[in-house]
């Protein structure tokens, strides 16, 4: 085939096309996904005991905007990466912002703790169910996301990929801070973070294969 | 290069208006940009002329189905880079793998390509378009090679136009993959 006929067939009878499509379609992920995600633990887990007053509603709330402090720049983050060469602008440490704060804070309040309290505000009994349900409610999170980013062109897959699991974790966060009813910081920092972080890696490895275009 | 730069850029956002002589002219420009890319880098490592208007096209097709991806604010010949960049890279890991299987003897046949032959592209475009499902082949043909409208081409096969801009759209990614499994296999 020669290029000039490649050329004559690509510009004939060409689409108007819209750019704004990609935050859009990214946009609509995100906010899907995460009502998904709010949902299915609803009712599947079910909200916690007495959400419907102010102090259970406040420290899930407080829970919920942490994640958004992350979830919010990620999903900027992840529309630059799907655009090709987007990796250029993307200084990923700043999104673990919110996060490093929250460990701060877990480690100033584990320190003024007597350390016989320390087990019992990092494994209380609901660390291995948090540990689980992170992870698998992330996974059609995961699998939506994905599936839209593999319509644009990220150039760095790995990165892009480490995106799409951080914003999974995120959104699967959100949702799980509905049930979960231990308010604890140290256990906020450890197991959502650790688990939002597990998704990030899983994303990281998983990038190069799943996003290949 | 920064001459060049907002012009084609004007040419680009035009023809994401769907300008189609703009995009024409912008897709000839960038060929010549593409084409010098992949010369360059694949002469070193000893690979055919051929195989760079494989790629030339192949990021051709790239940018046209990705198109959206561009970001009318920003510059557009590093956004061009990055994907010729992208392809240049994914093919030569694909190929690795057979250059290392190919007995040693042989590789002179792929120093000795002739360079004239290298205004043509390995791919049969014909042959191509003949793996599609009926439905994309025919809007491609129709649409993109014949030059019928969207609207002849819907009335001509019995579908609605936004069948007929889907098909077209989902073919041409659907040819930038086989051409890119082509490859591979």
């Amino acid at each position: 085939m020669k290029t000039d006929d490649l050329i004559d067939m690509l510009s004939t009878n060409v689409e108007p096309v819209d750019h704004r499509q990609i935050v859009r379609s990214i946009g609509i992920a995100v906010a899907a996904s995460a009502a998904m995600a709010v949902a299915i633990v609803f009712l599947v887990l079910g909200p916690r005991a007495g959400i419907s007053s102010y102090a259970m509603l406040v420290p899930a709330l407080l829970k919920v905007a942490v994640t958004l402090g992350v979830l919010v720049p990620a999903s900027i983050y992840l529309i630059r990466l799907a655009r090709p060469g987007g990796e250029t602008r993307t200084p990923a440490l700043l999104v673990a912002a919110p996060f490093i704060a929250v460990i701060v804070l877990a480690a100033l309040s584990l320190t003024f703790a007597p350390s016989t309290h320390w087990s019992g505000a990092i494994l209380s009994d609901e660390w291995l169910e948090c540990v689980i349900s992170i992870p698998l409610i992330a996974i059609v999170p995961f699998a939506v996301i994905v599936w839209v980013v593999r319509q644009m062109a990220p150039t760095d897959l790995a990165r892009t990929g480490a995106f799409v699991g951080l914003v999974a974790g995120c959104v699967s966060a959100i949702g799980y801070a509905v049930h979960c009813a231990d308010d604890s910081v140290p256990f906020f920092a450890l197991w959502y973070g650790g688990t939002i972080a597990l998704c990030t890696v899983a994303g990281w490895k998983l990038g190069p294969k799943l996003l290949r275009w | 290069m920064a001459a060049n730069e907002a012009e084609l850029r004007g040419l680009m956002r035009a023809g994401l208006r769907g300008d189609a002589a703009a995009y024409r002219a912008l897709l000839s420009r960038l060929s010549a940009n593409l084409r010098a890319y992949y010369k360059g880098r694949l002469a070193r490592i000893g690979r055919s002329a051929t195989e760079a208007e494989d790629l030339t096209q192949e990021a051709l097709m790239a940018i046209h189905t990705r198109r959206h991806t561009y970001d009318p604010d920003a510059p557009l010949m590093p956004w061009v880079h990055a994907i010729a960049r992208y392809k240049l890279i994914d093919h030569l890991r694909q190929t690795r793998a057979l250059m290392k299987d190919m007995p040693i003897e042989n590789a002179e046949n792929i120093l000795v390509q002739d360079d004239q032959v290298g205004t043509e592209s390995a791919y049969d475009l014909k042959r191509l378009l003949n793996n599609l499902p009926d439905k994309m082949r025919h809007s491609i043909q129709s649409v993109k090679l014949d030059g019928l409208s969207v609207a002849e081409t819907a009335s001509r096969c019995g579908m609605s136009e936004s069948d007929v801009k889907i098909s077209v759209h989902r073919g041409l990614k659907a040819l930038m993959t086989s051409v890119a499994r082509k490859r591979s296999a």
